[in-house]
């Protein structure tokens, strides 16, 4: 009997394909019929496999991505395209605002999402609740610092920001390029409790600390240009980055970490929104609600792409049993001091829009760093 | 004579002069018309405001990148055109048929794979730790930053061009009257006074445009000045991108755009004027 399913014969093969080839047709009329497509805007990674795989065979839905780089570039691609074109959108906590006054989101019912299991600190994000009224649910942040190579600067070195103009750093130290979490960390330096919020003279006092900075850099860089220079080590330190980027080099084993210094880190915030007019409302609700759940939350923590915390304390939980590595190396363990006591002693503030300039006046300044 | 153009003809230059609307004229005016658009709250608005020039003529920054990539790209042209001279010349008179077809071959195939891959890959040569310094550390020399510097982008620009420029002055060489250089010699010219008063002067229309080719393509590269020259300092194909990346700011954009457009043109015009006019005139 074994030798005669090892080694079928000729007839009884065929008559196995042939029943095969006759079954395959309905097996996938069954699962195309049934599949939903749902559109994701995201930061690259999001909808990849490692995070959206389960989701997808439980709720036979397929993700169709479309990845973009920066608020800018998101806010540009939903203008372009019809309503409904994204059903869910993947933002940073400053664009949530825009896209709300632009009327590209969804209101949503915060009944349908487990806040109570939230930190308290990420119940109520700024930006994703309008007048009462919720728009966007956390998913996920990370912290900003400095982000350097272990195998030339220590971690003493990396306690503050002033390293920047380090001699060893001359000609060393990249910056991601884009304006925002660079100069709100000269703006951290330069002792300013709210370091988006700046008056004109703060203002002119972080752009001359940044140009003093010009001689420092040895480049401005994009995503795939940071991974490389800091990895090669033509880079020794960053500014603007955080373990979003290290955590992912780290993990493949090159030599490099951030430290949020003693002046304080930056936070970035993912939140997910529903697109307006988007058709599958019910499944990008159900998305939304899935990436928030303890286990949601233990996946997007250590996706691929790259790594982040999460504001899910259940996720914490699901996370420690499921990966304690992960959890310890980006400072998620309950019961001591973790990410949430760095936010808590105010080490931590959220990367904002500039609150009395323009971002063009900042987006110039840039400009004028770079071509200085 | 009938002066209207046969079917004949029409059949085979019509799909280039609607290729050629569709994809570079009609762009462009639409690139002229967004360039006096405005921006309000990341979106962007028809108008007809004279503002986005203004702003963009006005700041300093965008006049010095302007004038360093026309300085970079024009230093590409003549440094890679005096690069690849000496490998042309050798090429087209002084290698065999068979090893020629082989050389124009070799030539050809850094084009299979992308420029892209390519520069990228060239970051591996030029660091600090990198191919290029760990040999010349060595020889005890080094190690000399090649990476994230003018450097940089002009050894990404000679990835891009070097091929394509020797190949365009293997061909126009090619076409050089052997027998001039034949007579050049009958009269006692010595073989660079050859070189510089027969060879040069007849093939100059095509060593000309292969420079033309080295200064287009180097003057709008984003990748070389990017991932070679590390943005540091930017040129204005870097610009072009952090202005659209905040604040959606495409119609300040256009205005970058159609000035590299202006200069491209002027500058092909007056190569193709110089390439073609007669000796003597």
């Amino acid at each position: 009997m074994l030798r005669k399913s090892t080694h079928p014969s000729r007839r009884a093969l065929l008559k196995m394909s042939a029943g095969a080839a006759l079954a395959t047709p309905f097996l996938s009329i069954r699962a195309a019929a049934q599949t939903v497509n749902l559109s994701m805007l995201a930061w690259y990674g999001h909808a990849e496999p490692d995070v959206v795989g389960e989701f997808e065979e439980l709720h036979n839905v397929k993700f169709t991505p479309k990845y973009y780089t920066g608020g800018d570039n998101m806010l540009g691609l939903i203008a372009q395209s019809p309503p409904g074109t994204y059903d869910v959108i993947l933002s940073d906590a400053e664009y949530v605002q825009q896209l709300n006054a632009a009327g590209y989101i969804e209101e949503l019912d915060p009944n349908d999402y487990a806040f109570d299991d939230f930190f308290p600190e990420f119940q109520q994000f700024p930006g994703h609740w309008q007048d009462g009224k919720l728009f966007s649910v956390i998913t996920r942040f990370g912290f900003l610092g400095i982000s350097y190579n272990a195998g030339v600067l220590s971690e003493a070195d990396a306690a503050s920001y002033n390293i920047f103009s380090d001699s060893r750093l001359t000609g060393k130290l990249g910056h991601f390029d884009w304006h925002l979490p660079n100069l709100g960390q000269v703006s951290l330096l330069n002792g300013n409790a709210d370091p988006f919020n700046l008056s004109d003279a703060a203002w002119q006092q972080v752009q001359d600390s940044t140009m003093a900075l010009r001689g420092q850099v040895g480049g401005f860089f994009d995503y795939g240009g940071t991974f490389s220079s800091l990895k090669n080590g033509q880079m020794t330190a960053f500014a603007g980055i955080g373990d979003w980027i290290t955590g992912v080099l780290e993990k493949n084993g090159a030599n490099v970490r951030t430290a949020i210094p003693e002046e304080g880190g930056l936070q970035w915030t993912e939140s997910f929104s529903i697109g307006k007019g988007s058709r599958n409302q019910e499944m990008a609700r159900k998305w939304i609600q899935y990436i928030t759940s303890p286990e949601g939350q233990a996946k997007s923590a250590d996706m691929a792409a790259y790594p982040a915390m999460i504001p899910n304390k259940k996720g914490w939980v699901a996370l420690n049993e499921a990966n304690p590595g992960e959890a310890k190396r980006q400072n998620m363990v309950l019961g001591q001091n973790n990410a949430i006591d760095l936010i808590r002693d105010g080490r931590i503030k959220y990367r904002q829009l500039p609150g009395q300039q323009s971002l063009e006046d900042w987006n110039d300044f840039w400009s004028d760093y770079k071509g200085a | 004579m009938n002066t209207r153009p046969s079917l004949f003809s029409l059949t085979f230059s019509l799909p280039l002069l609607i290729w050629q609307l569709a994809f570079f004229l009609f762009p462009l005016a639409f690139l002229v018309a967004l360039s006096f658009w405005t921006v309000r709250n990341f979106q962007m608005q028809p108008d007809f405001d004279t503002v986005n020039w203004i702003k963009i003529y006005s700041r300093g920054v965008f006049w010095d990148a302007y004038f360093r990539t026309l300085l970079m790209a024009s230093a590409s042209a003549v440094l890679i055109s005096l690069l690849a001279f000496p490998a042309s010349y050798a090429i087209s008179f002084k290698l065999r048929d068979s090893v020629k077809r082989w050389m124009i071959f070799i030539l050809i195939i850094p084009f299979f794979t992308s420029y892209l891959v390519r520069v990228y890959s060239l970051q591996v040569f030029l660091s600090d730790a990198g191919i290029l310094n760990a040999f010349l550390g060595y020889l005890g020399l080094g190690p000399y930053p090649m990476l994230n510097n003018t450097f940089g982008t002009l050894a990404g620009y000679a990835t891009l061009c070097l091929p394509l420029v020797i190949l365009l002055q293997v061909f126009s060489l090619n076409f050089v009257n052997r027998d001039l250089v034949e007579a050049a010699h009958n009269m006692r010219c010595g073989r660079l006074q050859t070189v510089l008063e027969v060879i040069i002067p007849s093939a100059k229309a095509g060593l000309v445009i292969a420079a033309l080719f080295a200064f287009i393509l180097s003057f709008g590269d984003f990748v070389s000045p990017l991932y070679l020259g590390g943005g540091n300092p930017p040129t204005l194909s870097i610009m072009i991108t952090d202005i659209t990346k905040s604040g959606q700011q495409w119609p300040r954009a256009a205005v970058v755009a159609l000035t590299m457009i202006a200069t491209l043109l002027t500058v092909a015009f007056a190569a193709i004027k110089f390439a073609y006019r007669e000796a003597g005139k």
